[in-house]
């Protein structure tokens, strides 16, 4: 079984807002049978253009249900251009977390929620128009949603752009073409912000700052990478430009250990953070 | 909460039985059976009297008997084992309805530069027995087609297979996992040269299988380093779970009638009952060759993890062939094989029942199915409008 939050499995046995509103302004419909999920989205507006009204239909699992249900309630009330603003890790976060593999639920919900506003601005039932180049055959997946997904929730590998649209699922003839676009985001990122030109600029990290980065380019950055190989590693401690960890899980036995900590975790750790970084293993 | 446990082709209740037959090898009959001191070598005999017990449900010699760890490793061992037993690379030929534990090591093969040929299947499962024989026609062969399948229920026509199959000189593997305790196998009558069972689909516990090796097959050991199980399987032996396997295949052949008539009534008895109180259902496999315990039912419009959390939270275990249940994006490899249409395929739930089920749990299916339904339909956007 999945280990859903009891606030997915409330939404999935309690869902909110089922249904259809009465003479829409915003239609907004995702998915396909083929696909095994879909969901189609509804709302109406009050006179001071917030949104009075939203139903939703879903077809799919437990957490689709319960994704499609809290974006109801997330909504209500909101303008247009508030309501445009929830993220699918928005919808996520409301439900006290999804597993990885059922991220690609609230994804939909935000596809759906975008394709609603579109056809309210257009003033017609606007289907989802494939943006881009399809990159996904099995699942319909294009450059365009790739992109998105990829940038707004900081993703670094193809299984998790798998887990987030499904693209990469089926056959997984694809993945080489999703890993160019994961790569290509990466390093628009890097141009975009490079960490050390914030750094020379003077604004220097207070301690607290630094910690917490060095946290999150683990967590984003460098673990992902070792679990493919199924490793982990443990920040112990950080003194100065001094980074301190322990290599776990197959890491700890790797014989190319030391090549990890150089050339994965404290190239990525110089780059996301700052360049001056050194990372050491903990003395055993 | 009470379980009502519908779910027995991915695992069975251990019976008392079997647990209180482990329970001295588990305490004070530890021995290794390989020993030359009584204490040990006494446990020999317990595992040959197993050994006996499986190979009188199929009516094998004891000798053709190999004791694995699980079904997984028993078809494992015999498609890899048979390919490599001659420096030849055989053709590969098995189905598309095939079990993972068989198309694993098959596209293994495939990876080493053995040609692999996927038998299709028609709406109801079955091959077509001349695209066997084409096949077999191109060349020596290695052929692995299950006894009956463990999504569907399907049972193969293995006899003809098999006929056909040392006809034409090949080695045949059957994946009996699903058959073996609900279906009688006379390995006397079927010419199989391999066949796999597994412990935990027959009442015993898991982390137990066997390899059925017809007199005369060559095949590669799998595990290496040690004589046990004349050299076919080396490891010491889990003798409290071969003791256990033991039992478990002789209550299997001794109250095997009985049981099976029985949990067909009661199978069919909950078929009858959803597709009448649940509108827009159809049974998938074929209703003429089929487990005595399988029913894998489709709902339309609505999809297979939802239908099953909604089941569990009223103590009802059984499962589906939706992607989102499997666990991958795919949906039932099976089921598409068959062309079973998307929409059935991921509202597809999988009944599977045993000996210790009752009517009266299976009246609280028929009787709590509709409005799990009914509920999941009024939130699905694909509901005909005009009904």
């Amino acid at each position: 079984m999945w280990d859903y939050t009891g606030k997915v499995l409330d939404h999935f046995r309690n869902p909110r807002n089922v249904g259809v509103v009465n003479q829409p302004d915003g239609i907004g419909e995702v998915g396909s049978l083929a696909c095994g999920d879909a969901l189609k989205l509804t709302f109406k507006l009050d006179e001071n253009k917030r949104i009075q009204d939203v139903k939703f239909q879903t077809f799919g699992c437990a957490s689709a249900i319960a994704s499609s249900s809290a974006l109801t309630e997330m909504i209500k009330g909101k303008t247009i251009e508030e309501a445009a603003k929830v993220t699918n890790q928005d919808i996520a976060d409301y439900l006290g977390g999804l597993p990885e593999q059922k991220m690609h639920c609230s994804v939909m919900g935000r596809e759906a929620l975008l394709a609603a506003i579109e056809s309210y601005r257009t003033g017609g039932n606007v289907h989802r128009v494939l943006e881009g180049k399809v990159i996904c055959k099995c699942f319909g997946v294009t450059e365009h949603d790739i992109e998105m997904v990829v940038r707004e929730n900081n993703l670094a590998t193809v299984e998790q752009v798998t887990h987030y649209t499904k693209a990469g699922g089926g056959c997984g003839k694809c993945k080489g073409d999703i890993e160019v676009i994961v790569g290509r985001i990466r390093a628009e990122r890097l141009k975009a912000a490079p960490p050390a030109s914030t750094e020379s600029t003077g604004k220097r990290l207070t301690t607290i700052e630094k910690i917490r980065r060095i946290e999150e380019t683990i967590e984003k950055e460098i673990r992902p990478m070792l679990r493919n190989d199924g490793g982990d590693l443990e920040l112990i401690d950080v003194e100065g430009v001094r980074v301190i960890v322990a290599l776990r899980g197959m890491c700890a036995r790797c014989q190319v250990a030391q090549f990890t900590l150089k050339d994965v975790v404290e190239a990525k750790l110089r780059e996301f953070v700052s360049p001056d970084l050194v990372v050491e293993e903990v003395s055993k | 909460m009470k379980t009502y446990y519908f779910d027995n082709n991915a695992t069975t209740r251990p019976a008392p039985e079997v647990i209180e037959a482990m329970m001295p090898f588990l305490t004070e009959l530890w021995g290794n059976p390989s020993s030359m001191h009584v204490f040990g070598g006494g446990v020999r005999k317990h595992v040959e009297q197993a050994r006996e017990q499986v190979a009188a449900l199929i009516h094998a010699d004891p000798t053709e008997i190999v004791f694995t760890s699980c079904g997984t490793e028993s078809d494992n061992t015999a498609i890899l084992g048979a390919g490599a037993a001659t420096d030849l690379k055989p053709n590969i030929i098995n189905t598309r309805v095939e079990h993972p534990a068989v198309l694993g090591p098959c596209l293994e093969l495939k990876d080493r530069g053995y040609n692999l040929i996927e038998l299709n299947v028609d709406e109801v499962g079955q091959i077509d027995l001349a695209e066997l024989d084409e096949a077999l026609r191109l060349g020596p062969a290695v052929v692995s087609v299950m006894w009956a399948n463990n999504e569907t229920g399907t049972i193969f026509p293995i006899d003809e297979i098999a006929r056909r199959v040392k006809a034409a000189g090949g080695i045949f593997h059957t994946d009996a996992v699903q058959a073996a305790g609900k279906l009688p196998i006379d390995v006397r009558k079927t010419p199989v040269d391999l066949l796999a069972l597994s412990g935990h689909k027959l009442h015993a516990p898991k982390g137990i299988g066997a390899l059925y090796v017809r007199k005369g097959t060559r095949i590669k050991p799998f595990l290496l380093g040690g004589h046990q199980e004349d050299s076919r399987r080396a490891g010491t032996e889990n003798v409290p779970y071969i003791v256990g396997l033991g039992r478990a295949a002789e209550l299997a052949r001794t109250t095997r009638a009985e049981d099976w008539g029985r949990v067909a009534a009661l199978r069919d008895r909950l078929e009858t009952g959803l597709l009448q109180r649940c509108p827009d259902s159809s049974v998938n496999g074929d209703l003429a060759h089929r487990l005595p315990n399988t029913l894998n039912i489709s709902f339309e419009y609505i999809e297979g993890e939802a239908i099953l959390y909604s089941l569990s939270d009223l103590g009802i275990a059984a499962s589906s062939g939706s992607a989102c249940s499997s666990g991958s994006l795919e949906p039932s490899h099976v089921l598409r094989a068959m062309g079973v249409p998307f929409t059935r395929v991921h509202g597809s739930i999988r009944f599977s029942l045993s000996r210790y089920n009752t009517e009266e749990e299976v009246d609280y299916v028929i009787a709590r199915m509709p409005a799990i339904v009914t509920r999941l339909r009024e939130m699905s956007p694909f509901v005909p409008q005009v009904r």
